[in-house]
């Protein structure tokens, strides 16, 4: 790659590593692990893109505002690809997007929790109080990426990033 | 032809991608029906969202035939007729009372997760992909169903008797789920799908561990009902598709 196709390149990344996600604008989709990488060809941008969810609605929103990032840097016709191999997976969550995610009040998914066990699930840490005195009211919340808990201390309900 | 078709070159594996997609797409649009009407607030989250879980499952399912076939997702789903849907005949019946709907999401996420759990290893590396995101989907969709039966077989006598009617009723239409024809045998040969038959055996032990536990006795064997792989319909997908269909035949290309 030569200096200015790779100086476009770390432009382009910088741009849509700054998009955040509409349904947690606290978090960016690089601490999300949604943007997988940028390429560039000939002078042609190239982000890749991955859905958390294969239902996510808010990709679409997220490839928009991707392509007017780039715009705003003066990046125009930029490329969106959505892969999906590897399937996503919240061991792509960046530890700086974790400690984003307990300051927006959701709990970081359980570390070592099994997505397969059919019935136990290890208790989320709130994130409010810090207590692992939790239980779980649903395991499907105002997303599809997270899931709903009481924390027994502080009373006090919060979201989870589902482990997936 | 009939009038209303969708010319198709259906080859096996356009056929086949069309069957999982239309199971995904009729399974997602049964579960929206419970969109603002589900029992709790947390409920109605929940299968809002295994609802937009299936329904993103079908897209892509649909953007991959679509590739093959040269149509576009919204074409496949809106203008097929019933005869040219080829979901299984479990997915298409009616919401009924809740427990008729916890029943229908148990048999098919039992049936699922192991199935996409299987596609993972698929020779076809865009089935892999797809496999590889539905698999992680269908566990929690399968858990919660697995719990929702649970409490309502384990609760008061009327959810016991209303889980017991369910079971009954949608028992038949398990069968077809481990079905296959002539047109999977290469395919499966080949690695490129699973097969079907050989996840019998997972389902019998979630679905029997499930049933044990919410004191359920299993259903006995009986006449399985069958068709729906061939796109011979129970009268109910004739309704839903000319609900979901009426806006793209009264305004054909009608956009957001």
């Amino acid at each position: 790659m030569n200096e200015a196709d790779e100086a476009l390149r770390r432009r382009a990344l910088e741009s849509a590593a700054s998009v955040v996600d509409p349904e947690i604008p606290s978090l960016t989709i690089a601490d999300l692990g949604i943007l997988r990488g940028v390429v560039v060809r000939d002078g042609e941008v190239e982000v890749s893109i991955t859905p958390t969810y294969s239902g996510c609605p808010a990709m679409s929103l997220i490839t928009l505002d991707i392509q007017t990032a780039l715009a705003r840097a003066g990046i125009a016709n930029a490329r969106i690809r959505t892969v999906l191999s590897p399937a996503w997976t919240t061991d792509w969550l960046t530890d700086a997007g974790r400690a984003k995610l307990a300051e927006a009040g959701i709990a970081p998914p359980p570390p070592g929790a099994s997505r397969r066990a059919l019935f136990t699930e290890a208790a989320p840490r709130c994130p409010r109080c810090g207590s692992v005195d939790t239980e779980q009211i649903s395991e499907f919340g105002s997303t599809a990426c997270k899931s709903l808990h009481r924390c027994r201390v502080c009373r006090e309900p919060f979201d989870t990033f589902k482990c997936h | 032809m009939p009038p209303g078709a969708l010319a198709i070159d259906e080859n096996p594996l356009i056929l086949q991608l069309l069957r999982w997609a239309d199971d995904a797409l009729v399974l997602g649009h049964r579960l929206s029906e419970w969109c603002g009407r589900a029992p709790t607030p947390e409920e109605d989250l929940a299968l809002a969202n295994i609802a937009l879980d299936q329904i993103g499952l079908a897209r892509t399912l649909y953007a991959e035939a679509g590739a093959r076939s040269g149509h576009t997702e919204d074409q496949l789903a809106y203008l097929r007729t019933d005869r040219q849907y080829r979901n299984c005949l479990l997915v298409e019946q009616p919401n009924g009372d809740f427990a008729h709907t916890i029943v229908r999401q148990l048999f098919y996420s039992a049936f699922a997760d192991p199935f996409w759990r299987a596609a993972c290893a698929s020779s076809a590396a865009e089935i892999a992909a797809i496999a590889a995101k539905a698999e992680k989907e269908s566990a929690y969709h399968l858990r919660h169903a697995a719990e929702w039966l649970i409490r309502l077989g384990d609760g008061t006598d009327e959810s016991h008797r209303r889980a017991s009617v369910a079971l009954a009723a949608l028992w038949p239409f398990t069968e077809e789920l481990f079905e296959a024809d002539g047109a999977d045998a290469a395919l499966i040969a080949d690695g490129v799908i699973p097969d079907p038959a050989a996840i019998r055996l997972p389902w019998d032990s979630t679905v029997g561990s499930v049933l044990v536990r919410a004191t359920l006795p299993r259903p006995p064997a009986g006449w399985m009902r069958s068709g729906g792989r061939r796109g011979l319909h129970s009268e109910q997908l004739g309704l839903l598709l000319a609900e979901m269909q009426n806006l793209q035949r009264a305004y054909p290309g009608a956009n957001w």
